[in-house]
């Protein structure tokens, strides 16, 4: 007996493979493949967010032809492209989408016990997490970047006709367009970390909302300065901040903080938001 | 080899696991049994490194297993068969396993059929009943052809045929040299499927032995008797240091005695007996009585 079990010992041994992140890698690509509804959400909301915005500037294009007459008092009207081009309500669902993804691939794991199976296969919470960020972030990166890009391009083209589209290189068109861009994936980790913290579906994205929307509300205003430097760090507000058009007819808060201040408020939710989920995740039993 | 030494786990005032020590030997079947909550899934998480003892060691094959980078080629574990999203097909669950660990993907295919649900693979785990479940479960355990196994109660919602199925993979996988440790709350599953038992009772060992030995130390043995001057026998019988419990005025049972020696003492006392049968109390009521003072939940308790 004892020589058997050095012999299944030592043949498990051999048949070892050298360790490579990617096979956790693909690990989370099959996981999420196989889950339809979970990527129908992302790949579903980045078409309606591109026809959303589409559909704004082409309905704009009467108002261009046919102009408001000016208000005395008033500057003249002058057509912000990039603002209807970028719109928030695409930039929101697109936001709701991303977070619930982030949410629903950590709390699944929790709430269907997938989770035990999956550390029990790959003791290396860290590696597992890492994959999951990476591949989550990355799907997000590539929705946000496909929507920003076409409705800017595709905005702007439309416009174009009427002289009124911006090029890429115009202004702030460039920041603007990867600030729409970036805050997606932003919110799928945010939404992770959430998921990772709460491990419950209907808490995680109720958070979801009240944090993306809902206190923004709450710490707005411009009474209080210490309210409205919370508000203005919050994940969202960091998108209205970049793409902000200063040469449109359009006012910020004399407290606006600086477009270096939203990158980084931007890269700080994305960084604490992994490390949370990394703490968290490593830390509790399963 | 799984060596657990002086493990613990509390959950703020309750003890789930306390103090265990005991090994599981490559080439056996260990059964792990106790009555619900007794501890056997805690334990079982501690050695998967899924829940960190409070204080206490343990390691599979030397090595405490949560330092593994991977899993699946050196234990193979069935906790609990609904552990997976039932949103995916038992292929695509098979498959994320076996690529974690860089695990060709034709074994996945190789051990569904070997569980039976080679014809099932492409179904949704969610349509699947707990029969199919655990079948999965035993296929994902055996996904990384591990030398130590774990399976936590694997013949909940087994049909007949697949708990014959289960006992013999169980014993082949332990003639093969390999680990085989699995939980159970029933006895009469146990006795037929494990050579070695761990019993534990409100996370406290209470027996870690062989079958034999355990049959041999807590199954007790009584004969009946039937006799028409009972009394008189059962007078001789005590002094001999036998306990004689008397049911009715001719018929009673003496433990602490075998048959033989009764009969004997009958002759030399002259009187007449009718009936004398030795009786082995079944191991379920060995095990029952063992763990009768450890049992977390019992059924009709008064408060």
């Amino acid at each position: 007996m004892s020589t058997m079990t050095l012999t299944r010992a030592e043949s498990a041994r051999l048949a070892e493979p050298a360790l490579r992140f990617t096979d956790l890698l693909a690990a989370e690509w099959i996981k999420l493949r196989s889950l339809r509804s979970t990527y129908w959400v992302l790949a579903l909301a980045s078409l309606v967010a591109i026809g959303v915005n589409l559909n704004a500037v082409h309905s704009d294009l009467t108002y261009i032809d046919h102009p408001p007459r000016p208000i005395p008092g008033l500057p003249p009207f002058r057509y912000d492209a990039l603002y209807h081009s970028l719109s928030d309500i695409a930039c929101y669902l697109m936001a709701i989408a991303a977070g619930s993804l982030g949410a629903i691939t950590v709390f699944g794991e929790y709430t269907t016990g997938m989770i035990r199976t999956t550390f029990a296969a790959v003791p290396d919470r860290r590696g597992v997490i890492a994959a999951k960020v990476l591949l989550i972030g990355g799907i997000t990166a590539l929705a946000g970047a496909v929507v920003s890009a076409a409705s800017f391009f595709g905005g702007n083209a439309m416009l174009a006709s009427r002289h009124v589209g911006l090029s890429i290189t115009q202004g702030v068109s460039l920041r603007a367009v990867i600030a729409y861009a970036a805050i997606v994936p932003v919110c799928a980790l945010v939404g992770m970390a959430l998921g990772a913290l709460l491990r419950h579906a209907t808490a995680s994205i109720v958070s979801l909302v009240l944090l993306f929307f809902i206190l923004p509300l709450m710490f707005g205003g411009d009474r209080y300065r210490w309210l409205y430097e919370i508000g203005a760090h919050l994940p969202m507000q960091t998108v209205n901040r970049l793409t902000y058009n200063p040469d449109s007819n359009s006012t910020i808060s004399k407290w606006a903080p600086s477009v270096l201040d939203s990158w980084i408020t931007m890269g700080v939710w994305a960084v604490a938001s992994v490390a949370v989920t990394m703490v968290v995740v490593r830390r509790r039993d399963v | 080899m799984i060596e657990i030494e002086r493990l613990t786990k509390r959950y703020g005032a309750t003890t789930a696991v306390d103090q265990l020590t005991f090994t599981v030997k490559p080439g056996t079947v260990t059964g792990f049994l106790g009555p619900n909550g007794a501890g056997k899934s805690t334990t079982l998480r501690m050695i998967l490194g899924l829940n960190t003892p409070t204080s206490g060691t343990v390691t599979v094959d030397g090595v405490p297993f949560a330092g593994r980078p991977r899993g699946l080629r050196h234990v193979g574990a069935l906790l609990d068969a609904s552990d997976v999203h039932g949103g995916r097909s038992a292929r695509a669950h098979l498959s994320a396993l076996a690529r974690s660990n860089r695990i060709p993907l034709g074994r996945v295919d190789e051990v569904l059929t070997e569980v039976g649900l080679g014809k099932a693979a492409g179904r949704r785990i969610g349509g699947y009943s707990l029969g199919m479940k655990q079948r999965l479960g035993i296929a994902g355990a055996l996904l990384g052809d591990p030398p130590v196994l774990l399976f936590d109660e694997p013949l909940n919602g087994l049909d007949p045929e697949g708990v014959l199925w289960v006992r013999g993979l169980f014993r082949r996988l332990a003639a093969e040299g390999r680990t085989v440790f699995v939980s159970s709350h029933m006895m009469t599953e146990m006795e037929h499927t494990a050579d070695r038992l761990v019993v534990i009772g409100r996370g406290r060992l209470i027996a870690d032995e062989s079958l034999a030995e355990f049959s041999a130390r807590h199954a007790e043995s009584s004969v009946a008797v039937r006799a028409p001057e009972l009394p008189k026998l059962a007078d001789a019988l005590r002094a001999e240091g036998a306990e004689v419990t008397v049911v009715e005025p001719q018929s009673g049972v003496v433990t602490g005695m075998t048959a033989e020696r009764i009969g004997e003492l009958a002759v030399r006392h002259g009187v007449v007996v009718h009936e004398l049968a030795a009786r082995t109390s079944s191991l379920e009521s060995a095990f029952m009585s063992l763990t009768a003072d450890s049992v977390e939940y019992l059924a009709g308790e008064t408060r």
